[in-house]
């Protein structure tokens, strides 16, 4: 059964109405927050940790249970929330839509989390290629200002609370938390050794917490609506509501707000419109943007779609950026483009990272013409285990795990390659040439 | 970026123009006072923008004097991060994503067109109208192919592109027309083709959910009414 309309929280995902603030408020935008305020910075958390929000961006930490790491008190240092709109995941661009039709949900999120946090002040972090999406969340933020529900005395709950967009300039590691923070210092972005995590020592080496975009903007609605109602959805563990991004080889590719768990056939039947070709054309699925291993079809068949259903393909959520591809795809040369991604994205600070991501993207290219030795297929699976948990940050894993993912599944593509690769050496060597 | 070496040709000093001075002025005070090297990023790019497209060497040094930054930081933060160019580009920089997604549904094809057309990647063509470069993912996956155009104009997503409507775009602009950013096929933003399924609902925006909420769902008992208080709640929970 699909989401019902009125328990989606992005009522304005495809921008069909108004983003601006009146009509944001009509529909329900900002509606009780400076109440919601007057309850106090730890009912706000617990209500968050209540509703079961694991963190949107990726690794699914949970929400609230990451505000509560803030200090409890204000010190010498003042708090700072950053909100991670680098959205640069392959596959993912639902942050995109958020603010660019749903901005105030998301402003009002960012007041509600700082407050819970007892920060005065918020960065939104947009990539450097969201020009029009910055223009419209800064839009969006003149009008809250305009309207008293950010600035002095926010929403007339005595909270002053400033926020502010920045933005990055083309780098998919400022995606991670660390560099993000360093690239809003305006530094390289390199990510940086933890601990100290940021909470202790953030922003300008201040407590700082970092939400994405979807975790912030969901708040308001969590508040209004009640936890209960927000963890009614899905399985326990794994609840809420989650926008997906179906994108490669369906009939409608498309954005779409439905409950954690669903499964994935039913996800890209309802609302993609099916896999080109029909299901039965379906090669393999990458569920969680391009960090996560592909899922062959007989997996994609049942699975369903949250953290621990994943996990136990050997896959993940990740972001919910579901890549389909049909029996057309070249599995290898698939994966061979995302690790020319990583190799182009590694910040070059961790020596297993900056050399790996090359080396397994050179013998990727090899293997997809076949000019490789089938002993190499082991060896890089060997190597991608070499690079996996031995970085600062989990670029180095994000690499290995998709060319992980095809060799536990597709091996067999990359053999045939290599075996029609000779015997065609063998017969036309000279035609190849 | 298209190279991350300076370009031969550098002019021998660089101004921001009035217009970009305005804007560095509403950027820096986004940032604490003493912490104005946030600004770098946004300053390299209103450099650019300010300067046809590409940051010359002079612009690091100006930059780096107004942020107390070394040079060579400046010029760390440049060439790490590839939406600066180091060298002229064309009146229209035709970005192409050419990330999984996008390949899955014909980026290839477009990549061929920026070929065909304009010539090998990073070179300016000769009326100095069009270069092209392939890119990393934009961002914009359930639209692929896509490709962002920078130019006088601004910054602008085309997409769900195919050979003909790439074509098409390429004409637009090469005769001086202003293309309209967005999907080249019959869609809303990221809305999947066809008859809508979703939102359809209409309760969502008649106005009943602007409606002051009746009570607050797991508000303490005696907050349910949600009466504005006049304490300070920040004093008041800070312990």
């Amino acid at each position: 059964m699909t989401l019902a309309d009125k328990d989606r929280i992005f009522t304005n995902l495809y921008g069909r109405e108004d983003w601006r603030l009146p009509a944001a408020k009509k529909r329900g935008n900002w509606n009780g927050t400076g109440d919601f305020l007057n309850l106090g910075p730890e009912w706000i958390v617990e209500q968050i940790k209540a509703s079961g929000l694991r963190g949107r961006g990726g690794a699914g930490f949970p929400t609230g249970l990451k505000w509560s790491f803030m200090p409890k008190e204000v010190g010498a240092r003042p708090h700072y929330l950053v909100v991670n709109a680098d959205e640069s995941e392959p596959g993912t661009c639902k942050d995109r839509d958020m603010m660019r039709h749903d901005p105030h949900l998301l402003i009002e999120g960012c007041l509600i989390a700082a407050f819970a946090m007892r920060a005065h002040t918020a960065y939104i972090y947009l990539r450097g290629e969201y020009v029009f999406e910055l223009a419209r969340v800064q839009a969006a933020i003149d009008e809250a200002y305009e309207a008293g529900l950010i600035g002095k005395n926010a929403c007339g709950s005595g909270w002053d609370f400033d926020l502010f967009v920045h933005h990055g300039a083309g780098a998919y590691i400022c995606g991670e938390e660390t560099a993000l923070l360093e690239s809003l210092e305006g530094k390289k972005g390199q990510p940086r050794l933890k601990p100290p995590f940021p909470a202790n020592a953030g922003l300008y080496g201040c407590p700082t917490t970092v939400n994405n975009v979807e975790s912030i903007a969901v708040t308001g609605t969590i508040l209004r609506r009640g936890a209960g109602w927000f963890s009614s959805f899905g399985r326990p563990g794994n609840v809420g509501t989650k926008v997906y991004c179906i994108s490669g080889h369906v009939n409608n590719p498309c954005n779409v707000e439905e409950a954690m768990s669903i499964p994935l056939k039913e996800l890209i039947e309802t609302h993609a419109g099916g896999v080109r070709g029909g299901w039965e054309n379906l090669k393999a699925v990458i569920p969680g943007g391009s960090s996560v291993p592909c899922l062959p079809r007989d997996i994609c068949d049942t699975v369903l779609m949250d953290f621990d259903a994943l996990r136990d393909h050997k896959s993940g959520l990740g972001t919910a950026g579901v890549i389909v591809m049909d029996q057309s795809t070249d599995m290898v040369q698939a994966i061979t483009r995302l690790a020319y991604f990583y190799k182009h994205e590694s910040c070059g600070q961790c020596t297993p990272c900056r050399e790996g991501t090359g080396w397994m993207w050179r013998v990727l290219t090899r293997m997809c013409e076949g000019r490789a030795e089938m002993s190499e297929i082991d060896l890089l699976l060997d190597v991608s285990t070499q690079i996996e948990g031995h970085t600062i940050c989990a670029l180095g894993d994000a690499a290995a795990w998709p060319v992980q993912g095809l060799i536990r599944h597709f091996r067999h593509e990359i053999e045939a390659k290599i075996t029609n690769y000779r015997v065609g050496k063998a017969v036309h060597q000279v035609a190849a040439e | 970026m298209v190279s991350s070496k300076l370009a031969a040709n550098q002019p021998d000093s660089f101004a921001f123009s009035d217009e970009a001075e305005e804007k560095i002025t509403y950027w820096r005070k986004k940032y604490p006072t003493d912490k104005q090297r946030s600004a770098v990023i946004p300053m390299l790019w209103i450099a650019q923008k300010d300067h046809g497209g590409w940051i010359p060497e002079a612009a690091m040094r100006v930059i780096g004097d107004r942020l107390d930054m070394a040079y060579i930081r400046v010029m760390e933060v440049v060439t790490f991060y590839s939406m600066f160019n180091l060298a002229p580009v064309g009146k229209h920089l035709i970005q192409v994503c050419g990330t999984t997604p996008c390949m899955l549904r014909g980026s290839g094809d477009l990549i061929k067109i920026c070929q065909s057309r304009i010539g090998s990647a990073g070179k300016v063509s000769d009326d100095g109208n069009f270069s092209w470069m392939e890119v990393e993912c934009l961002g914009a996956c359930v639209n692929a192919p896509m490709v962002q155009i920078s130019n006088a104009e601004g910054d602008h997503y085309y997409e769900d592109l195919d050979e003909a409507s790439m074509n098409t775009l390429l004409d637009e602009l090469a005769t001086g027309n202003a293309p309209m950013p967005g999907p080249r096929v019959a869609r809303e933003t990221s809305a999947p083709i066809g008859e809508a399924i979703t939102l359809l609902d209409k309760t969502l925006y008649d106005g009943s959910r602007g409606k002051r909420l009746k009570s607050i769902p797991n508000a303490p008992a005696k907050a349910s009414k949600a009466k504005p208080k006049t304490k300070k709640p920040a004093k008041e929970t800070g312990k």
